[in-house]
């Protein structure tokens, strides 16, 4: 290679003075001029950007930067502000009862917009998006609640959870009768038979009438004599129309041979206690939520969609 | 300017070029090896449990990844519907790390505990029988198939050479511990958490337990996803301050 800078005579362009191979040159085509200038501008821009943001790695860290940014503290910031505009229904949410939010129409209607959407990211996996729930998760539309549908009692439920692991859950589970031997096969069958006839299903009226004295001695501690079921216990009433688990004589016998008991987490584990109590109320908004005691309100009524 | 001598001589190029790029690892790569914010540790990471770690496996397996991402951006949006952002140090025990790359389904840096063994079963069978908008294809046979574990302090092993502290005592109880995850109340289990803090102990697939039952990859597979985030305590973690163990 020398350097020889010449006008190339094809294109009338100068070259750049490299050769190679005697006679091989390359014409001297620089960068566009606004090109060049822009990569300039941006290097000076880096400077300043140095000067701002974290940069350069020292020894024992980093330059931190005049603003002094974090994103750890950005998201915290960010977090912040989006509480701070809500604050005022935050703060009254997180002092009053349940109770009072319930009659307060603003925060009960707020409560209900956020409960919704927290709803569909936490609840709607296993409750469905409709609150309409599945096998083994129960509707939370209608008025057959298994552990209470009155405000605290959802609170409670929401809070803690169902044999979650949590020391305040609601723990007891239905004994597993058939694979503890408790009942053999053949007694399980009149006990579901007894069990199903509570709903007028067809079934074999002999089995069920054997099945009586099955329940009274097995089951009717916890679902009651009459099969009405428990509150406390979370023992679901038999003789309606609304089956947990299905109303077939099998479905209704594997859950005499297994036992059953769902389960749900602690929310409080999981989220802030003004978003478990909005949770609750939008859950006691959805139609089927049962007074206080003593109270006459309707909270069906009450919670017409909020426009 | 004269670069004649870096174009005609190919050893001096390649020097020169070697020069210039180590100067770029130097202040780019090896800080992060030393700066302690992003080497920071935290309270609370363990190794995996060997089920977990199964499960683990069977995870990588089937792709998981390839829809599910193991990282909660520090972005408000995605604290807000996930929970805490993730920190580096939750994976440090990950070989290779689930970060992914792609969200087609949600996120599983901190699905552990959001859900019931129960309802894992009943998705991993069938996703649409519990959200019926999901896409995410069925696993039906991880109950059908019993886990092999056959290789899991083998498996053990090779981490400790990448640097997961795997103890001997660990290694050498594997084959128990993994049995001991599904086996609540017994000797074995108790021993398991020492060793796990925070291990969770149940059969975790629904199938009711019994004596000198073989864990599936069911197991397996619930008890790595009802761990997933769940082991640093985030009332107490400063994301300002030290975090050290």
């Amino acid at each position: 290679m020398s350097h020889r800078k010449t006008i190339d005579e094809v294109t009338g362009v100068e070259t750049t003075g490299h050769v190679w191979d005697g006679d091989i040159c390359e014409l001297n085509k620089p960068l566009p001029r606004w090109w060049l200038y822009t990569f300039y501008v941006s290097i000076l821009w880096s400077i300043g950007y140095w000067v701002v943001y974290p940069a350069w790695p020292t020894i024992n860290g980093y330059t931190k930067g005049v603003l002094n940014y974090s994103q750890r503290d950005q998201v915290q910031q960010d977090i912040e502000a989006w509480k701070s505009g809500h604050a005022k229904y935050r703060t009254q949410i997180a002092e009053m009862s349940l109770a009072d939010i319930r009659k307060n129409d603003e925060l009960f209607q707020f409560s209900i917009a956020g409960g919704a959407a927290l709803f569909g990211e936490n609840c709607a996996g296993c409750h469905g998006r409709g609150a309409q729930g599945g096998i083994g998760y129960p509707n939370l539309n209608d008025d057959d609640w298994l552990w209470g549908g009155d405000l605290e009692k959802i609170h409670q439920t929401i809070a803690f959870g169902i044999r979650s692991g949590n020391p305040k859950a609601h723990d007891t589970a239905m004994p597993r009768f058939g694979i503890d031997k408790v009942l053999d096969e053949a007694q399980i069958r009149d006990a579901a038979n007894f069990v199903r006839s509570f709903s007028h299903l067809d079934v074999d009226q002999e089995a069920a009438k054997r099945g009586a004295q099955i329940f009274a001695d097995n089951c009717a501690a916890c679902h009651g004599d009459q099969g009405k079921g428990n509150q406390d216990m979370g023992a679901p009433n038999l003789t309606d129309a609304i089956w947990l688990y299905g109303s077939s004589q099998e479905a209704v016998m594997q859950s005499i041979r297994t036992g059953r008991g769902g389960a749900m987490p602690a929310w409080s584990e999981r989220l802030d206690p003004v978003a478990v109590k909005m949770l609750t109320l939008y859950v006691y908004s959805l139609g089927g939520a049962q007074a206080e005691a003593g109270s006459a309100s309707t909270p069906a009524a009450a919670a017409d969609k909020p426009k | 300017m004269n670069h004649a001598i870096f174009e005609r001589n190919s050893i001096i190029l390649l020097i020169g070029a070697l020069i210039v790029v180590s100067i770029g690892g130097i202040v780019e790569i090896a800080p992060l090896f030393y700066v302690q914010s992003t080497i920071e540790k935290v309270q609370g990471m363990r190794p995996y449990s060997p089920l977990e770690l199964a499960g683990r496996d069977i995870y990588v397996r089937e792709g998981c990844y390839n829809c599910h991402s193991q990282m909660i951006r520090s972005l408000r949006d995605e604290v807000e519907r996930y929970g805490h952002y993730s920190l580096a140090a939750e994976s440090m025990y990950d070989y290779p790390f689930q970060w992914g790359s792609k969200r087609t389904g949600p996120d599983l840096a901190r699905v552990g505990g959001k859900y019931s063994d129960a309802w894992h079963t009943e998705h991993m069978r069938d996703p649409r029988s519990v959200v019926p908008a999901s896409i995410m294809p069925g696993y039906p046979f991880l109950d059908r198939t019993l886990l092999d574990y056959s290789n899991i302090s083998k498996r053990m092993k090779a981490l400790k050479e990448l640097g997961v502290p795997y103890s001997d005592e660990m290694i050498a109880s594997a084959d128990k511990d993994i049995v001991a995850q599904i086996s609540p109340d017994t000797k074995d289990a108790k021993a398991l958490v020492a060793r796990y803090p925070k291990a969770q102990v149940r059969k975790f697939d629904g199938q009711p337990a019994a004596e000198n039952v073989e864990p599936t990859e069911l197991d397996a597979v619930i008890a790595y996803l009802q761990m997933l985030g769940t082991l640093v305590d985030f009332t107490k973690f400063d994301a300002s301050g030290p975090n050290l163990r």
